[in-house]
């Protein structure tokens, strides 16, 4: 008899019914049990009650495509409502991605939020190593002793003729500096005082897409543009998917970028715009979620453009990151990326008609005795930039284009990197220590609790602390890494070059500055970031 | 530095690979080297395998105080001597350390000098896996291995455990381990049965024991303690207590069940290890101290370590569940029906489980890599384990067998967590090309943004 209730799916209440009677065999406690069992009932009621209505809602909400907003739609709070960090309140009906992944480095050095104009900056380079999927001795358009305006064509790789480089400022070119092999590495002009620009004649922004590509491409200004995978100029002839900019940098010391766009706001807007007219996707706006007040205007108030908020630690400000977020990269679809500072370009070309390679650049680090913004061109010089402005000379630090993750290192007669907003001098760390393993006695940052971190903002070196070793930690990359890719065994199917491996642990959603952040974490000190390209440079050949 | 100057002095020239690993190896050792970072990452984590090492070498420093005093404890018990826990504590950690010096010292000789001999042949620098099993090789033997064979055992674990697959970071089973399962098939006697447990124990013929004859090492520190007025070690020789056996918990648990184990030992002497044993796995909350240390500096990941508790519970409860209820067991019932009926806080206290899942399962490189196969692994070596330790008939403990059998397995469950992974992956890109597609399809509809609560 009971078998044959309990095969009917009459399971519970056969156990409810035994409960009962064995209650009433028991006096004291029976009534209570009925009575908490009775209570259960009810609740459960109202529960399944108001879950009706919840689903109701959320059915609704995808009806109207309302469910596309990120925001909840349905009766009860989320558990990250209810317990995770409150949100400010411009962030609320916005649609934000909270990461929990991430580290940021306690660095102290932060650039401070004023902008100086770099009046000693005489001598400004594009460098040819700046772009990755050039050969390296390009074709050279000039020579010594040529003066040239901004915008006018330098040098164009043999293989990608129609993209042309172009000079950052307008003056003389006073040289031509080759690496190994007479690749060319800089092309340094002096500036004039006063900047002249090429002038040109400006296509319609609403008319035939392949128009506004040649233009692009002869103009000087199509190098802005970034190919997702492998992080390549961009392919002229491919349209991209879709285009993603992100507009913070949540790299150690980085530049404030709401400074990057002050009083060129209108220039920001147009720029976005051409790059909406060179894709049928759609251009994604990375935001910066993570202050308590908005971020500038010029990137909340973009139209046009799919806005997505983003808060958590660094790398959260990195554009594959929020990629990987948003709508990752396969091998199939190209994506573009372009920087703010690329963004600014194209919109004061289409603004004004003009190549303006102005951009705003944070001096950070210890060593500088006030870290603070400064407005100069592109690629200018690193010793003119950081003149009078470290107490005891260079002598001793490190000048790094870009940040202490990512960046490279360059001697003071180096330029800034072509899509670098932050030069940082670092101290080098040459001492030994004694059992510098054992008691870490200077402060230093780290991931592991075991070196605490009670000094807040420190002072970091480049030594490496330890020796390079095999892989033996696992799950280390994955803390800090907030993308759903195992990067230990992608780095190991890289070294073996297992294709298959490569490609199903998500090789294309990354670049070097993407795994720069387990790089530094990595106990066992392997070379994440030239593992990485390696691998990446193996795909692109395969393709 | 006037130390790092004369270090730097004393630096042998290159062209004898041996002496310059040799002086690489002290040297950065008591030096962090003034190493500078060249391309990649200008700013590297303070952490290194060194200092990564060392904490799990501090996490045994506790094991290592109470099985020194532990190893004399059990022996001076065993003749029915200083049977308080404080009485003749200068013999006992004087005895202690007569047994673990060498067994320590073998070890790291052996273990080491291999890793050195690589090294210099294979032209790197030494590399720091040694430290940890070095520190924890000692801790599973019997305190009266015989120093040959744990040598043949060292040498086994690192020649054909570690160095044949490349060295630090590539073996595949836990090195410490393989030197415990060496001795384990290669030398039984020395490791099954009950008089190993209890160190200068010897058998005199039909069961009956008798203690050893303390030797002149013996007779230094009688002279040092009878000269301080304290009580010495005397000849040796003294015949065992009455009823002494030597028997473990578990193989008490295993003939007997619950009843005989509660006969000889009470649970706090299990729970605070005051019983025989390998030398370091005995004491509980000595263990859980360096369980929670591990787990809150995050040097032992702690999934390996909770999955693993939450699979000998699960097959804790399992095997109560075979086993007939507590009322119809008698002494009739089956040894295996007893053993299978203890409870499972009592099996957790009895062997080595703690020992075994906080040091040797969560050993980065013969573990799975993946959080996901993490959790699987730490759980089914305790489910595997516990299993071994109770159906198994002839050994009443399972967890080196069942680490080195999950060992095997894990580059298995890593790779169907990556499976998953990719496939998951792949089914995100999907789904989000869906999205995209609704998003222009609305953005080309209404010109303006997408849809939010507000224009909906």
């Amino acid at each position: 008899m009971i078998n044959h209730l309990i095969k009917r799916s009459y399971g519970p209440l056969v156990v409810l019914t035994v409960l009962l009677s064995q209650s009433q065999a028991a006096t004291g406690w029976g009534n209570f049990l009925l009575y908490g069992l009775g209570g259960i009932a009810v609740l459960l009621f109202f529960f399944f009650l108001t879950s009706v209505a919840d689903n109701l809602l959320v059915i609704e909400s995808k009806a109207v495509g309302a469910d596309k907003t990120g925001a909840n739609l349905g009766l009860f709070p989320r558990f990250r409502e209810l317990f995770g960090r409150r949100k400010p309140d411009y962030l609320l009906e916005k649609h934000l991605y909270d990461l929990k992944k991430g580290y940021d480095l306690p660095l102290e050095g932060e650039a401070a939020d004023e902008i100086e104009e770099a009046a000693k900056v005489t001598r400004y380079a594009i460098q040819p190593t700046n772009f990755i999927g050039l050969q390296p001795i390009p074709k050279m358009l000039v020579a010594v002793g040529d003066s040239v305006k901004a915008g006018d064509p330098i040098f164009f790789d043999k293989k990608m003729d129609r993209i042309k480089f172009v000079a950052p400022v307008s003056g003389e070119i006073i040289e031509i500096k080759r690496g190994a092999k007479r690749s060319i590495v800089e092309v340094v002009i002096l500036a004039d005082k006063e900047q002249v620009s090429r002038k040109y004649s400006l296509p319609d922004l609403d008319g035939d897409r392949q128009e506004l590509v040649d233009f692009l491409l002869e103009s000087g200004a199509w190098p802005v543009l970034r190919q997702r995978p492998y992080n390549v100029i961009a392919d002229p002839d491919v349209a991209p998917r879709d285009i993603f900019v992100s507009t913070f940098d949540s790299g150690p010391l980085a530049a404030d970028f709401s400074l990057l766009v002050k009083g060129r706001e209108e220039a920001f807007q147009k720029g976005l715009d051409v790059l909406n007219s060179l894709t049928d996707g759609l251009v994604y706006l990375g935001l910066d979620g993570r202050d308590e007040e908005a971020p500038a205007d010029a990137y909340a108030e973009a139209e046009g453009v799919e806005k997505r908020y983003f808060r958590g630690k660094h790398p959260v400000g990195n554009v594959g990151v929020q990629i990987h977020h948003i709508h990752p990269v396969n091998g199939v679809d190209k994506v573009w990326t372009v920087g703010v500072n690329g963004v600014l370009l194209l919109g004061e070309l289409f603004l004004k008609g003009h190549y303006n390679s102005s951009r705003v650049i944070a001096l950070s680090g210890t060593p500088l005795d006030e870290p603070k913004h400064v407005r100069t061109y592109l690629g200018a010089n690193v010793g003119e930039l950081l003149d009078g402005r470290v107490e005891g000379g260079l002598a001793g630090n490190r000048i790094i284009s870009g940040n202490v993750l990512s960046g490279n290192q360059r001697s003071a007669d180096g330029f800034i990197d072509f899509f670098d907003s932050q030069l940082t001098v670092l101290l080098e760390g040459d001492k030994p220590e004694l059992f510098g393993w054992l008691l870490p006695l200077k402060a230093r940052p780290s991931i592991s609790p075991t070196i605490p971190n009670l000094a807040g903002k420190m002072e970091a070196t480049t030594n490496t602390h330890g020796e390079k070793r095999a892989f033996v930690v696992t799950n280390d990359y994955e803390s800090v890494m907030p993308m759903d890719i195992y990067t230990q065994q992608l780095m190991k199917a890289i070294m073996v070059n297992d294709f298959e491996g490569m490609e199903g642990l998500g090789i294309y959603e990354l670049v070097e500055e993407d795994v720069a952040l387990a790089e530094f974490a990595c106990v066992s000190k392997q070379p994440l970031q030239q593992i990485l390209r390696q691998g990446l440079d193996v795909m692109r050949e395969q393709s | 530095m006037k130390l790092h100057d004369f270090f730097k002095r004393i630096e042998p020239d290159k062209s004898n690979k041996f002496l310059h690993t040799t002086y690489d190896a002290f040297y950065t050792f008591l030096f962090q080297p003034g190493e500078v970072t060249h391309g990649g990452v200008h700013v590297r984590d303070g952490m290194d395998l060194k200092r990564l090492m060392v904490q799990v070498v501090l996490a045994l420093q506790l094991c290592y105080l109470f099985g020194t005093w532990n190893i004399g404890h059990q022996h001076f018990v065993a003749q029915g001597l200083h049977e308080g826990l404080l009485e003749g504590l200068h013999l006992k950690i004087a005895y202690g350390l007569i047994k673990i010096i060498p067994i320590f010292v073998v070890t790291h000789v052996v273990g080491l000098g291999i890793e050195f001999i690589y090294a210099a042949n294979k032209g790197h620098a030494v590399e720091e896996g040694f430290l940890v099993s070095g520190a924890l090789i000692p801790l599973i033997m019997p305190p009266d291995i015989p120093l040959v064979w744990l040598a043949a055992a060292v040498a086994f674990a690192v020649v054909l455990g570690k160095e044949a697959f490349g060295g630090t970071g590539m073996n595949i089973w836990n090195v410490a381990l393989l030197a415990r399962v060496f001795i384990f098939f290669a030398y039984p006697t020395s490791i099954i049965g009950d008089e190993v447990w209890v160190a200068g124990m010897e058998n005199i013929g039909s069961g009956v024991f008798q203690s050893q004859e303390y030797g002149f090492v013996y007779g230094i520190f009688d002279s040092i303690f009878g000269a301080a007025g304290w009580s010495t070690f005397g000849e040796g020789t003294v015949m065992a207590a009455d009823g002494w056996t030597g028997a473990t918990p578990l193989r008490l648990a295993a003939t007997g069940g619950w009843e005989n184990v509660t006969a000889n030992y009470s649970v706090s002497q299990m729970w605070w290890g005051v019983i025989p044993g390998s030398i370091g796995e005995t004491s509980k909350p000595l263990i859980i101290i360096g369980m929670i240390f591990l787990m809150v500096t995050k040097i032992a990941d702690w999934r390996i370590i909770v999955g693993g508790l939450l699979g000998f519970v699960a097959c804790g409860l399992f095997i109560n569940g075979l086993a007939p209820p507590a009322n119809e067991i008698t002494e009739n019932t089956p040894a295996i029906f007893q053993f299978m009926a203890i409870p499972w806080y009592y099996q957790m206290i009895m062997g080595s489980f703690l020992f075994a899942i906080t040091y040797m399962a969560t050993d980065p490189v013969s573990a799975t890599s993946t959080a996901r196969g993490k959790w699987i692994y730490g759980f089914l070596i305790a489910f595997i384990g516990l299993i071994i330790r109770v159906l198994n008939p002839a050994y009443p403990e399972g967890w080196m067998l069942s680490i080195l059998l999950l060992n095997t397995f894990a580059p298995l469950i890593d790779h169907y967590v990556y499976a998953g992974n990719m496939k998951r992956r792949l089914k995100r890109t999907t789904q989000m090309a869906k999205v995209r597609e609704e998003l222009i399809t609305s953005k080309q509809q209404t010109g303006s943004e997408i849809l939010s609560p507000q224009n909906a």
